[in-house]
This record gives structure tokens, C-alpha cells and sequence, in this order.
């Protein structure tokens, strides 16, 4: 078990490496950069701005630099936008803000969606399978920044229960991660349903049902555990998405997170601080996969790591 | 999905003889002693399409007219309410989007600031916009933006991920290689951040460029208001899915007996993918390109939301959306859902056809992913 930890946890090695080279290629084969403003900045300056940040060497000795600079000090370098501030500790500031939003949208998500999805499949083809799964389509086509304006204007401005917008207590939680909540809910309903009116017409379900066992218990006991595997893939995806925030929530919501900044520091060219958010993706992606297999032997313990 | 039967059987009736080869065509067992003929094949092969009596016609007893999947999917789509009320919805859009320019009551740019910010009137049925122009108008325009990037995109997704995913799937090596590690690397990469980057770069690079291939590509980019950005980096970003959906669906099928027939009986390489493989993975393709548009569609949206997508004051849900959203907090809430009704109702109506072609031909769609009944 241990091992099988050490070895997944090296792989992503060579996955952070790939991720680096190709981000790293896609920044350089594009014209501009970090210091393109509306009014040009004096060569000159653009010359020394150039030599502070190792930016005048060769391409393969910046490539090599940042590197090193990461594997020896764990330097993730400099924010060329915001420059009293380095890297890492914009990513320590505003990645918990993001992780908490998505923690408590993915919990509303689960709690939500998965019940939807098993009373849409024990009650297949009934008005309550339509109508949740009506819910799960609408789920997925309207968009959170359709959602959230909509939710402000009427809990926020029309009602006046919840604040529009911020983060300083757990009140400015609730509409962001309600919106961030809708598409991850309604993609679990569909895939729990799906899911589990496969599992129904398996035979050890027809056997359970044939010894009289009442249908809740079937349900729960029997049908639910493996149809909840293919669930549990998905949720992976849609958490690993969900924590790392969402641009449109955090814009609409004014909230100081990762997902806004990371198009900020794309739109502004601020190479380093791109670079690290698109690594901390990487990462945040592979350990909710590993915890996703982790889960897996749990749910069925025919599924072993050694 | 005629072409299977005539594809396979190339003299005219060339079960008579009933060899090896020939005792079992495409799963169907010809025990009965009369002849053959061609219809018959293609009627076998519509009813089977390679494998087993179809589910669908075994339950009405086997001896229904048969159908092909196209027949059967679309039987079971008119039967479906829901499903012929986004279908309806759809072409209602599509007629709009194609003839906007006589629909629509006022020109999409006209401004007229006298009259910014006005609710629902006779003169402007969804009121007017922060610069007075009239909401209607240019919801109608937006869909025209919404629906040819849905399109357009769409199709380029499909001529890059058909070939490449059915020559991986077909032929394995070191093309099947090369997908499979690709896809691995992007889709370690967040989807929508990815298109964020190339849209960005592509654009910077089609900017820089005055002359030649890329300086046309750049004229034809700003004419289409940065459309052509958003199809390419789009297209670029999407097509991997597609390719991997072909490639699964092509490796199960060409182990199956009807392109072993049709491998027997001497058809090229060429003529196996294109006639026998491409077709019966095409249901398939038709599901997921109805449920990529609606993807297409919220992508351009999210764009125009940044700001990186369509320029103004060429109209975009998105970017009404984004106006709306700020123009929602200070009393106006019209301009939101407007363009927010429109954009949830068109891929909603996107996803109900979609939902309802994946349910219409799931049958046959199973049995063509598994290999097996």
C-alpha cells in the first residue's frame, strides 16, 4: 500500500514536467510580453526589467532556471503584475479561499445529487424520475455566471437575506457556492441514475429483491455501493475542478480566489504566476484522482493496490 | 446504413453457394434453404447491423419492417414530447440566427443613450441596453454569433477527431500511441483554461502578423468580430474527445465478424473504415456532436464573458450577460435575463435533443461499444 502511495505520487513527475513544457511552449511561441502596456513601457526599462527577472537569456536557460529554482529552493518565482508579492504566497493567500467555496459546493453537490439521481432510478419512468432529471438537464445548461447574477438580484438586492458579494463570514459563502453547486449536482444525478438502473437489472439485485428483501434495502445495500464506482469518477473530475475555483463564481461574486486570478495573470501575461496556478491544477487534479482510486477499493473491496 | 450489405456482398448473390465465409453472414444465421438475394442482406444488415437481431425489432416479434438505426432512433425521438419541443426550439433559433436581418425590429449597434436602460415597451419588447440599444435586436443577432461558432466549430472538431481517432483505433501503433499520450497531457490541463491560453496566444500571434497566410487569417479573424479564434482554439482544444470516442468505438468493431467478412471477401483497407466502420460509429458521432454544441455554445459565452471572445459591438450572449450582470445590481434586472433566458433555453433545448438521441439509439449504441450484445 505504502508503495503503491510512493509510486503514484512519483508520477507526477514526469506529468508536472509535461504540463511545464508545454505551458512553458505555448507562453514563448506567442508574441508580446510581460510588459506590453497601453503606453509602451521606454526600452530602456523594458531592457532592465528584462535582465532582473532572467528574462534577456536563452530560452533554454530560462527553461532550466525556473527548474532549479523550484527544485532547490522551491522558488516558484516572481509575479511580474504584482511584484511585493512572489508566487507562492499569492497561491498560499488565495487558493483556500477557492478550496473553500468548492469544498462546500461539492458537499451541497453530493448531498443533493446522488439522492436525486437514486430516487430518478428507483422510480424509473415515474413523474419524480422526469422531474428530477428535468432539474439535472437545466443543472447542466444554465451556466454559473447566468445562475449567480440571478441568485444576487433575488437573495441579495430583491430579499436582502444574503450579501452580494465578498468573503468575510460564512454568510458570503452560500450564494457562491450554491451557484458553483448547480452543474456539479446535476452531472452526479445523471450519473447516479444512469449508474444505478444498470446495477437494478443485475442478477444478485434480482436475487436480494426474489428473498423478499424490501425495496429500500435493496437499494441501499446492495444496488447503491457498485453503482456508485462510475459516480465516484466523475465526482473526482468535479471536485478537482471545484477547488481550484471558478473564474465567472469569483467574478460575479467579487471573491479574491484562484480561478480569477489565473485568468488575470494570463490576460496580463504574468508568466510565473500562470505557470504556478496551471502546476497547482495539475497537482490538486492527480491527488483527487489517487483519493478517487483510494475510494474505489473502499467501495468495492475486491480492488486491491499493492 | 444500406452501404454495410452492398459493401459486403459484391457479386450479386453470393450466399447461394453457402461456403465457410458465407454460412453465417454478419451473425445471421441462413439455415433455410432458398436463395438469398441482395435486398435480403441489406435488410438483414439494417435489422442487425452485424450482430444479433436488433432488441428493438426481437421484441416486436422479429418479423416488423426493419429498420435501420437512423428509422428507429428517429421513431423513438417523434414519440418523445420533450424531445420534439427542443427540436422545435432549435429550428425556431436556427430560422432566427439565419434571416436575423429581417426578424429583427432594430439595427444590433444602433445607439441611442436618450433611451438607455428602459424595461419592456411596445416600441422595445425587452427594453434597451446600457447604451440604448434594443435588447430584442440584439438577442437575435446573438444567437446568429452563438449558433455558427456551435456549428462551425463543431464540424472542425469532427474532421480532425473522426480521421485521427478511426486511424488510431484502426491501425494501433504508434498513431494509437501518440493520441493516447496526448490526450493524457491535455486532459491534465483544466479544458476551459486551455482554450483561455491558445485564444490569447492565437490571437497576439494573428495580431502580430501583417502579410501572408496568417496575415489573411488575422483580416478574416477581425472581420468575424475574433470568431475565427474562438472556432480554431475551440476546435484545437475539443477534437481530442472526439478522436477518443471514435478510437474505443473502431477498436470493438473491427473485431466484429461483419468487417472480417468484409476483410475475407478482399475489401481494402480504405473501404473497411470508411463503409463499414465510420457508419455504424456514427450514431455515436451524432450524439456527441449534439451534446458538444451546447458545450460550444456556453464556451463562446464564457469567452465573450471575459472579454476575450467575440468583439463588441458585434453581440454575444456572453457579453450581454456580463453587462447585465453589473447592470442587474443596480435595478435593472431585464438586462440579465434576457440574454441569460436565451443562452440557458438554446442549450437547454441542446442538451434535451442530445439527451433524447443518446436515449433513441442507446440500444444499438451499447452493443456498437461493447462488442457484444
Amino acid at each position: 500500500m505504502t508503495r503503491y502511495l510512493v509510486r503514484r505520487v512519483l508520477i507526477l513527475l514526469p506529468v508536472w514536467l509535461a504540463v511545464y513544457t508545454l505551458t512553458f511552449t505555448l507562453y514563448h511561441v506567442t508574441p508580446g510580453g510581460p510588459w506590453d502596456r497601453e503606453k509602451p513601457v521606454p526600452p530602456q526599462a523594458m531592457a532592465q526589467l528584462n535582465q532582473k527577472y532572467g528574462l534577456d537569456r536563452p530560452l533554454w536557460q530560462q527553461y532550466l532556471d525556473y527548474l532549479a529554482g523550484v527544485f532547490t529552493r522551491f522558488d516558484f518565482g516572481p509575479s511580474y503584475s504584482r511584484q511585493s508579492r512572489n508566487v507562492s504566497e499569492i497561491i498560499t493567500d488565495l487558493f483556500p479561499v477557492s478550496a473553500r467555496i468548492g469544498m462546500l459546493a461539492m458537499f451541497l453537490a453530493v448531498g443533493l445529487g446522488v439522492p436525486l439521481g437514486v430516487v430518478s432510478a428507483s422510480n424509473h419512468h415515474s413523474i419524480a424520475d422526469r422531474a428530477s432529471m428535468l432539474i439535472a438537464v437545466f443543472g447542466v445548461s444554465v451556466p454559473s455566471f447566468v445562475v449567480g447574477p440571478i441568485l444576487i438580484w433575488i437573495f441579495a438586492l430583491s430579499l436582502a437575506w444574503l450579501p452580494p458579494g465578498g468573503i468575510d463570514t460564512w454568510r458570503h459563502h452560500l450564494l457562491p457556492a450554491i451557484t458553483l453547486s448547480l452543474f456539479p449536482m446535476a452531472l452526479l444525478a445523471r450519473a447516479t441514475r444512469a449508474s444505478l438502473l444498470e446495477v437494478l437489472s443485475a442478477d444478485y439485485v434480482r436475487t436480494a429483491r426474489s428473498k423478499g428483501l424490501r425495496e429500500a434495502l435493496v437499494i441501499r445495500r446492495h444496488a447503491l455501493r457498485n453503482a456508485l464506482i462510475p459516480v465516484v469518477t466523475i465526482g473526482g473530475i468535479l471536485l478537482a475542478e471545484v477547488l481550484v475555483g471558478s473564474f465567472y463564481v469569483e467574478t460575479v461574486f467579487a471573491i479574491p480566489g484562484i480561478g480569477r486570478y489565473f485568468v488575470t495573470s494570463v490576460t496580463s501575461r504574468d508568466y510565473p504566476v500562470l505557470m504556478g496556478i496551471t502546476l497547482l491544477m495539475t497537482t490538486v487534479v492527480a491527488l483527487v484522482n489517487l483519493f478517487v482510486d483510494l475510494t474505489y477499493a473502499y467501495l468495492d473491496p475486491r480492488i486491491r493496490y499493492g | 446504413m444500406a452501404e454495410n450489405g452492398e459493401a459486403l456482398t459484391p457479386s450479386p448473390s453470393p450466399l447461394r453457394g453457402r461456403g465457410e465465409h458465407h454460412g453465417r453472414v454478419a451473425g445471421l444465421p441462413l439455415s433455410h434453404g432458398r436463395d438469398v438475394g441482395v435486398a435480403d442482406v441489406r435488410a438483414a444488415q439494417r435489422r442487425g447491423l452485424g450482430g444479433e437481431g436488433h432488441p428493438g425489432v426481437r421484441a416486436s416479434g422479429g418479423e416488423a419492417s426493419p429498420a435501420g438505426p437512423w428509422q428507429m432512433a428517429w421513431r423513438q425521438l417523434r414519440r418523445s414530447k420533450l424531445a420534439l419541443f427542443g427540436l422545435g426550439i432549435l429550428a425556431v433559433l436556427l430560422l432566427l440566427a439565419a434571416f436575423a436581418d429581417l426578424v429583427a425590429p432594430y439595427s444590433p449597434t444602433q445607439q441611442n443613450v436618450a433611451l438607455a436602460r428602459r424595461g419592456p415597451s411596445a416600441a422595445h419588447l425587452l427594453g434597451t441596453d446600457e447604451l440604448g440599444r434594443d435588447m430584442l435586436t440584439r438577442l437575435i443577432y446573438g444567437a446568429r454569433v452563438s449558433l455558427s461558432v456551435a456549428i462551425v466549430a463543431q464540424i472542425v472538431i469532427l474532421l480532425i477527431g473522426v480521421p485521427v481517432g478511426a486511424a488510431a483505433g484502426y491501425f494501433g501503433g504508434w498513431v494509437d500511441t501518440l493520441l493516447s499520450r496526448a490526450i493524457d497531457v491535455l486532459y491534465s490541463f483544466p479544458d476551459l483554461l486551455l482554450i483561455i491560453i491558445v485564444v490569447t496566444s492565437l490571437r497576439a500571434a494573428l495580431r502580430a502578423e501583417s502579410g501572408g497566410v496568417l496575415g489573411a487569417l488575422a483580416s478574416l479573424d477581425a472581420a468575424l468580430a475574433g470568431m475565427l479564434g474562438i472556432f480554431l482554439s475551440l476546435a484545437l482544444v475539443s477534437w481530442l474527445t472526439v478522436a477518443r470516442l471514435v478510437r474505443g468505438q473502431v477498436l470493438s468493431l473491427k473485431e466484429r465478424e461483419f468487417v472480417e467478412s468484409a476483410r475475407a471477401s478482399g475489401a481494402t483497407t480504405g473501404r473497411i473504415v470508411v463503409r463499414h466502420l465510420v457508419p455504424n460509429v456514427l450514431p455515436a458521432i451524432v450524439v456527441a456532436a449534439t451534446l458538444g454544441i451546447p458545450r460550444v455554445i456556453l464556451v463562446e459565452a464564457a469567452l465573450s464573458f471575459i472579454g476575450i471572445g467575440v468583439q463588441p459591438p458585434t453581440p454575444s450572449w456572453g457579453a450581454m450577460i456580463l453587462a447585465g450582470s453589473t447592470a442587474a445590481r443596480g435595478g435593472n434586472p431585464h438586462l440579465i435575463l434576457g440574454p441569460a433566458g436565451a443562452l440557458a433555453l438554446t442549450v437547454l433545448a441542446c442538451n434535451i435533443v442530445g439527451d433524447a438521441l443518446l436515449e433513441a439509439f442507446d440500444p444499438w449504441m451499447r452493443r456498437a461499444g461493447q462488442g457484444r450484445a
